[in-house]
C-alpha cells in the first residue's frame, strides 16, 4: 500500500503511522455536552467503503494526513494535510 | 585537561569496498540545522544565501554543492552540511555536527544497493540528483540524498552508525554476488 503525502508525494505504507478515524482530529468545544464529549471519545462507525483516517507520516515529513480511502476496493481516493482541514 | 582524540561517528567501520562500490563515510565540519520561523522562510532562504551561497530548499531538495550543502531534513527545517553558519534573524539555528552519522555509496549499482533497504522509487525519473528525502534505511530514520548519478548521501543518527555500516556492507555483499 502507498500513500500520497502531500509534502513527499507517493511513499510506502511503511512510513507511516496509522491512528484512527479523522473524527479524532475534530476535537469538541471544552464546555460542550457531555454527549458529545463522549461520541468524541468512544463512539466510531465502522463503514464499509470510504473512510476518512489520520495517518503520521513518522519516518518521513512528520505530517499528520487525513487519508480517504475504500475499504472494500483498497483504493486510495486522497490524501491532506490535517492543518488544512476545514 | 587530558588531550581527548575525537572520534568520527564510523572510525573503524568504513571504508568499505566491492568490485563495483564504495561505501565511505562523509566528514562535515559542521551540521548545522536551520528551522525559519513562521513567515520568515523567505528572508531566511536570502540569508542563507549571502552567507554560504546556496538557498533554503524545497522539500524533497537540496542547494548548493560539496562542503556547502543545504538539505531538506523535514518540514520547516534543512541541515546545512559543511560550512559554518552564523546566527540568522528569523530562523531557529541548531548545532547538530556530531549528532549524524554520513556516508556516501558511489559507484555503478549504488541504486541496486539501495533498492534493498530503502522503500523509495529510486528510478532516476522520480528521484534525480539534487533530490533529497526523509525515509527509512531499513528501520532507521534516515535523511536520504542524490548527489550524482551513481552517488548517494546517507544520514543517520550517529547512535545508529553501527547498524548502517552493517546494513549497507550486507546490501552491497549480496548485490556484488549477483555479479
Amino acid at each position: 500500500m502507498r500513500l500520497p503525502c502531500p509534502i513527499c508525494g507517493e511513499r510506502d505504507r511503511r512510513e507511516f503511522y496509522y491512528k484512527g478515524a479523522a473524527e479524532a482530529a475534530d476535537r469538541p468545544a471544552p464546555e460542550a455536552d457531555e454527549a458529545v464529549w463522549d461520541e468524541f471519545l468512544h463512539l466510531r462507525d465502522n463503514p464499509a467503503g470510504v473512510t476518512r483516517d489520520l495517518w503520521y507520516h513518522e519516518a518521513g515529513c512528520c505530517s499528520w494526513i487525513v487519508v480517504t480511502r475504500n475499504t472494500i476496493t483498497h483504493e486510495v481516493l486522497d490524501a491532506a494535510l490535517v492543518e488544512d482541514q476545514p | 585537561m587530558a588531550d581527548l582524540i575525537a572520534k568520527t561517528p564510523l572510525t573503524g567501520l568504513l571504508p568499505f569496498a566491492t568490485s563495483d562500490l564504495t561505501c565511505s563515510e562523509l566528514e562535515f565540519a559542521s551540521i548545522t540545522s536551520v528551522a525559519p520561523f513562521r513567515g520568515q522562510e523567505e528572508v531566511v532562504s536570502e540569508a542563507l544565501k549571502a552567507q554560504i551561497g546556496a538557498n533554503f530548499p524545497k522539500p524533497g531538495r537540496t542547494t548548493g554543492r560539496a562542503h556547502a550543502r543545504v538539505v531538506w531534513s523535514g518540514r520547516g527545517q534543512a541541515l546545512v552540511l559543511g560550512a559554518a553558519v552564523e546566527p540568522i534573524k528569523g530562523a531557529a539555528i541548531t548545532d547538530q555536527t556530531d549528532a549524524w552519522a554520513c556516508v556516501a555509496l558511489d559507484g555503478p549499482g549504488a541504486r541496486d544497493v539501495l533498492a534493498r533497504l530503502v522503500p523509495l522509487d529510486l528510478r532516476d525519473g522520480v528521484f534525480a540528483r539534487g533530490h533529497a528525502a526523509r525515509t527509512l534505511i531499513g528501520h532507521m530514520h534516515a535523511v536520504l540524498m542524490r548527489t550524482g548519478p551513481d552517488r548517494y548521501g546517507i544520514m543517520v543518527f550517529r547512535s545508529m552508525a553501527r547498524t548502517l555500516a552493517h546494513e549497507l556492507k550486507s546490501a552491497m555483499e549480496a548485490v556484488a554476488a549477483r555479479g
